[in-house]
């Protein structure tokens, strides 16, 4: 990390201050990405930053780049749209689990299978914050949720598996406990050429960790910490030992098409195609 | 020398008219009876260096779209009933955030799967209301190939012009039939492309607007950093939900936009209109049985024209107040319940009758009924 980072430079601060309640994730995983991008010496101009609908989703209003706030479940789908009709644009989506995961299920999955070259970052808090606290496909079984008042009955997914099931090239989980380590997994999925997903797994103290006893924010980033464990320890653990931790670091990366650069290679195709009616009406 | 001429059908002749317009992102989600708008713009944008998708279904559709034209494209996306349905989400959200785009619907018959082949014209009141909120609608309805082909690049035009989604309300008639069209007039029609700012980045506020006029919009990555949201925003273009002066200014202001420029968007032919005691006002494939009503009744010597309107929304009251005065009946042939007549009978209640000849049946419209109506022995036919 250069020491010389200075975050003020990326931010809007007259849009502070942000809507987020003290302790929470969002702002953890704001300062990591910006860290990543001046990492990466990006121009900011270039960068397009498109979210959802959600506490998490604000983070785009607060951030210095063209920014997108879109509709609840859709910012794949928006981003999809910018990335083919300008691929020279850097763009990322950062959004909440409820919103990437429940709503946003169906462009998720396309947006692996597509391997398009977009960098999402999913704010993992295991709840619905935005909406006071209702259970998300990734709140886990047996939790608690304004939803869920005799505990949640639907298992929770992994949605890094999914993603890698899906086609996604580069797969890797942070936490907000970990904020250079995260900066360093943003980092690598936007360098990848193809569909990135890094989930963060943040906290919400507000609603997920009152509703279910887990203390204040930092009880519950002690608790992200004493129930990691990294992907490369826990490649040397026996599978029990590893059971119900959180596994961060790099989980997936393979080799597949890009799908701009395959559309750009169908452009020359059917650019060709004219060339050969031409003749032939001649 | 080679005629111009060339049989066509209605959703290639709506593809065209958005190549001529200028169009260079389509995504889609096949549905009958579009499917053919899809099918012609998969073959021919990459060709014109545009890029065609096919998304995981009509809300995605409607969302890469709307990015697409944030990058500075012409845009659009083509489906019938249920994928219009699914995209009113996101199509408020390009009429909040005044992003222009063309959304096709040809209608088929609803509500539900309905008939997917079926014709009609049920879904006039959604193309108006569709999304939730107040906020108005420019909608266009050709009634023939060649108006097909017209009313898409217009329908362009409009949205560039005022930044907001423009409805392209085809239905299955118009969207399935081959017509010999030559296109050639429309060479010269004048294209329209978005206003663009002139001030440097630090200066630019995205929703600065002169008067009810739509602000300039830059792009996506030429170094304006703005902020697009859905919620309510001021001219800085970010949210300000507890200012309700500029909440007020932003919905007056999206409405104005478009209804006080009623005149200039309303586009509409005349056929034997004049000394008409009885004047049909028709859209659509019902505007082409019209036609054929009106010449056999004319020879019966029923003094009957006909009002074609090819602007649906904003709702041109000032021409339709205009054009029923003194007339006896104003007749309205529609392939739904009664629901542009409604909006008809709002206008001119004061001034002149309104009799809807409505037909959900999935056929197309007869000019018989018309003519039966006339002569008085019209069942059906309903007084509003
Ligand atoms: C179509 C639609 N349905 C529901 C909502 C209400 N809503 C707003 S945010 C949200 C959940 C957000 O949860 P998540 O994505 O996990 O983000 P968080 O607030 O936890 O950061 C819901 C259901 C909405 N805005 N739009
Ligand atoms: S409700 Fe939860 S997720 Fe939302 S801002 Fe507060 S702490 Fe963060």
């Amino acid at each position: 990390m250069p020491k010389s980072f200075n975050v003020n430079k990326y931010l809007r601060k007259d849009k502070m201050p942000h809507i987020w309640c003290p302790g929470c994730g969002n702002g953890m995983v704001m300062s990591a990405f910006l860290r990543a991008v001046d990492g990466l010496r990006l121009d900011p101009d270039r960068v397009v930053v498109v979210s959802g609908i959600g506490c998490s989703s604000r983070i785009s209003g607060y951030m210095d780049f063209n920014t997108l706030h879109t509709t609840h479940g859709r910012p794949l789908a928006f981003a999809t749209g910018i990335k083919l009709a300008n691929p020279s644009l850097e763009v990322v989506v950062i959004t909440g689990d409820g919103d990437a995961t429940a709503i946003g299920g169906n462009h998720f999955l396309h947006s692996c299978r597509r391997n398009i070259n977009i960098t999402m970052v999913i704010i993992n808090n295991n709840i619905y914050g935005m909406t006071g606290g209702q259970y998300s496909p990734l709140t886990p079984k047996g939790e608690s949720a304004s939803t869920a008042p005799y505990g949640n009955i639907e298992p929770e997914m992994d949605i890094c598996a999914v993603a890698e099931a899906a086609g996604a090239t580069y797969v890797a989980r942070g936490i907000t406990y970990q904020p250079v380590v995260m900066e360093d997994l943003i980092l690598q999925g936007i360098e990848n050429n193809g569909f990135s997903l890094v989930e963060v797994i943040s906290q919400c103290p507000i609603y997920y960790g009152r509703m279910n006893k887990k203390g204040d924010a930092i009880d519950m980033l002690k608790w992200q910490k004493e129930n990691t464990v990294s992907q490369k320890a826990a490649s040397n653990m026996p599978p029990a030992a590893v059971k119900g931790k959180i596994i961060t670091g790099i989980l997936s990366t393979q080799y597949r098409p890009e799908f701009v650069e395959e559309y750009e290679s169908i452009k020359k195709v059917a650019q060709g195609v004219k060339y050969d009616e031409r003749r032939a009406e001649m | 020398m080679k005629s111009s001429r060339k049989l066509m059908q209605g959703n290639e002749a709506c593809a065209e008219g958005a190549l001529k317009a200028g169009v260079k992102f389509f995504a889609g989600y096949p549905i009958t009876p579009s499917t053919e708008i899809a099918e012609t713009l998969a073959e021919k944008l990459p060709r014109a260096g545009g890029v065609f998708i096919q998304m995981e279904d009509e809300i995605a559709s409607m969302a890469a779209v709307i990015g697409a034209s944030l990058t500075g494209v012409k845009s659009m996306t083509a489906t019938s009933g249920p994928g219009f349905s699914l995209k009113q989400e996101n199509i408020g959200f390009a009429v909040m955030t005044e992003i222009p785009c063309v959304v096709v619907n040809v209608q088929r018959l609803g509500p539900s799967t309905g008939g997917p082949t079926l014709p009609a014209q049920g879904d006039v009141m959604q193309a108006r209301w569709g999304t939730h909120g107040e906020h108005a609608m420019i909608a266009l309805c050709p009634a023939s190939v060649e108006e097909a082909y017209y009313l898409t690049i217009m329908a362009f035009n409009y949205s560039e012009r005022f930044r907001t989604p423009v409805v392209l309300l085809l239905d299955e008639t118009i969207g399935h039939l081959r017509e010999s069209v030559d296109l050639k007039k429309y060479e010269d029609t004048r294209i329209i492309n978005r206003p663009v700012p002139w001030e440097a980045p630090g200066q630019y506020l995205p929703y600065k607007a002169e008067g009810d006029e739509p602000p300039p919009m830059a792009s996506l990555g030429e170094g304006y950093r703005f902020h697009v949201t859905g919620l309510v925003h001021d001219e800085s273009g970010f949210p300000v939900a507890g200012n309700h002066a500029a909440i007020d200014r932003l919905l007056t202001r999206l409405s104005n936009k478009i209804i006080k420029r009623q005149e200039e968007i309303t586009l509409y032919k005349e056929f034997m209109t004049e000394n008409a005691q009885y004047l049909v006002i028709a859209y659509g494939a019902t505007a082409r049985s019209a036609y054929g009503a009106v010449e056999l009744a004319r020879k019966e010597g029923y003094r009957v024209g006909l009002l074609h309107m090819q602007t649906l929304w904003p709702f041109p009251e000032k021409l339709v107040r205009q054009k029923t005065l003194g007339k006896k009946t104003v007749l309205v042939p529609e392939m739904n319940l009664g629901q542009y007549a409604r909006e008809i009978k709002k206008t001119v209640a004061d001034q002149t009758q309104v009799v809807t000849l409505s037909q959900v049946d999935g056929r197309i419209f007869h000019p018989s009924r018309i003519v039966a109506f006339l002569r008085g022995e019209a069942k059906y036919a309903q007084v509003l």
